[in-house]
């Protein structure tokens, strides 16, 4: 194996810059090195300046999504042999506005995110001596994949609809409503469905799929979103022909 | 968005620094072969639409008695018609290939509390088109 | 809801109109319009194939076949459009030339399928 990889990263300074532009660097090429052991590399010991969000470094927290290649990856679970002999570019995360190098700005995710109402929405609240909502290991299994989400957003970069169509509301919102509409301890699924059912909140979507692949944690944001749909659709029809019926 | 022409940068500020948006160029979709195959995916519609214009030219033609009928087959059998009809076909395999992968996805099949693995979906799937075609084309064949 | 939103009806024609295309267009295009006319297969004759068509059932038929995969074609061809060449903001002259297409062709197949004779 080569001793060193070359690096093409990213560098936007909005003090000086008025576009980004790429700079390379040389960092050894070890084995066991992920991309961003390599960033760490460089920021420790050739140019501190260089920016990016990172934090658990083991692909549970989300933080450290990149573009590597070209394609959305955890940039702590991204080995760097498998990219030998290089170079490697690592760009931010696609479809977002850039703050500073790699570093891209996240609000528009959390505004969309924010609006799907991601937490347990009931009707009725349980009083306390009741006890804890029971789920059985069943009812636990026809949302458990969308639970998984970690928010990373690397299906938002790896979504052409995204970065086209501002009024998306994008695959991990959907698939995290998904999540919740299945709980067998929420009641809000007709709450999210006035507003996902909304003109292009999730309509946009043209089933790419390239969000499923592109998901660390097999979430599958294009399958809940289909099945979003379907059931979208359906109570359409239900509202259609029985308006008055319970949803 | 449509590509636009940058706007003249404003000048930095510390409580306003200047966000860089990557303009989405118009020709995305033949940056990746993942996105071009979705766009050759979605031009599969094209394939369907010829399907349906077509299958409504040859009932007209039927309805116009047997010289009429006669002379429509002749032109299908004419190069354009013919090369037309292979894109056509090529394209209506390949909907109906995605078709079916895709549907192991979007369905969701439960049966006793667990979910059946998609390449068994796919699998019905293409098992039930095979069924179909086998029955229509001894239909017409016979 | 204050307005009623359309598009979950429009996904279906476009679904129902794909899985229609998906099963049949298929060996139908192969047999009618490429084995028939170049004589790969024995065609069935003009009276059997016409005494076939003129059955009401398979009027009806047919007319769904040819009708609701062109609501499919309309729908996915209006994002094609909107995403690959991102002209969104031609959104109703799109929308118009794409299901009013869809709804001439059904019209057609209606008049002629319901005329046949």
């Amino acid at each position: 194996m080569a001793e060193t990889i070359q690096l093409e990263v990213t560098r936007y300074s909005p003090e000086k810059d008025s576009a980004p532009s790429f700079q390379k660097y040389e960092v050894p090429l070890r084995k066991d090195w992920v991309v961003l052991d390599a960033l760490n590399y460089v920021k420790d010991k050739q140019d501190g300046s260089l920016t990016f969000r990172w934090s658990c470094r083991m692909g549970v927290c989300g933080s450290c999504g990149m573009m590597v290649n070209g394609e959305p990856k955890l940039t702590c679970a991204t080995f760097l042999s498998k990219y030998a002999p290089g170079p490697v570019r690592v760009e931010p995360l696609r479809y977002f506005p850039i703050v500073r190098d790699l570093v891209v700005e996240m609000s528009d995710f959390m505004a969309k995110f924010r609006k799907v109402k991601p937490w347990l929405v009931r009707k009725d609240d349980k009083p306390l001596s009741e006890g804890e909502f029971l789920q059985t290991p069943e009812q636990l299994e026809v949302y458990k994949q969308y639970s998984m989400c970690i928010n990373c957003t690397l299906c938002y970069a790896a979504c052409p609809v995204y970065g086209l169509d501002p009024f998306f509301i994008g695959p991990a919102a959907i698939a995290l409503a998904q999540r919740y509409n299945m709980d067998s301890r929420d009641q809000g699924s007709d709450e999210r469905m006035d507003i996902l059912s909304q003109h292009e909140g999730i309509w946009g979507c043209t089933f790419v799929g390239e969000c499923t692949k592109a998901c660390p944690k097999n979430v599958d944001p294009a399958g809940a979103i289909q099945q979003y749909k379907l059931a979208a659709t359906m109570n359409w029809f239900k509202t259609l022909l029985a308006p008055k019926a319970p949803r | 968005m449509r590509p636009q022409p940058q706007p003249a940068p404003t000048p930095y500020t510390p409580y306003h620094p200047r966000w860089y948006r990557t303009p989405v160029s118009t020709y995305w979709w033949m940056h990746r072969w993942v996105y071009f195959r979705f766009v050759l995916r979605e031009l599969t519609s094209f394939g369907v639409a010829y399907f349906c214009v077509m299958t409504l030219l040859l009932v007209r033609a039927l309805s116009k008695g047997p010289q009429a009928f006669e002379a429509f087959e002749v032109r299908l059998a004419s190069p354009f018609f013919i090369c037309m009809t292979v894109i056509a076909l090529l394209l209506a395999l390949f909907h109906t290939s995605t078709w079916f992968s895709l549907s192991a996805h979007a369905m969701v099949v439960r049966i006793g509390g667990t979910r059946v693995p998609g390449i068994l979906i796919v699998a019905g799937n293409y098992a039930a088109w095979l069924v179909v075609s086998a029955i229509l084309a001894w239909f017409l064949l016979r | 809801m204050t307005k009623r939103p359309i598009e979950p009806f429009l996904w279906t024609l476009f679904s129902g109109g794909g899985v229609m295309a998906a099963f049949f267009a298929p060996v139908l295009l192969f047999l009618l319009f490429l084995a028939f006319p170049l004589g790969l297969f024995h065609a069935p004759s003009y009276d059997a194939l016409h005494s076939f068509v003129a059955m009401p059932l398979v009027r009806l038929v047919l007319f769904v076949l040819c009708s609701v995969p062109l609501f499919h074609w309309a729908h996915r061809f209006r994002y094609t459009l909107y995403d690959g060449l991102q002209i969104k903001h031609l959104n109703e002259f799109i929308d118009i030339l794409c299901y009013g297409g869809a709804i001439v062709g059904t019209l057609l197949a209606a008049l002629l399928l319901w005329n046949f004779s």
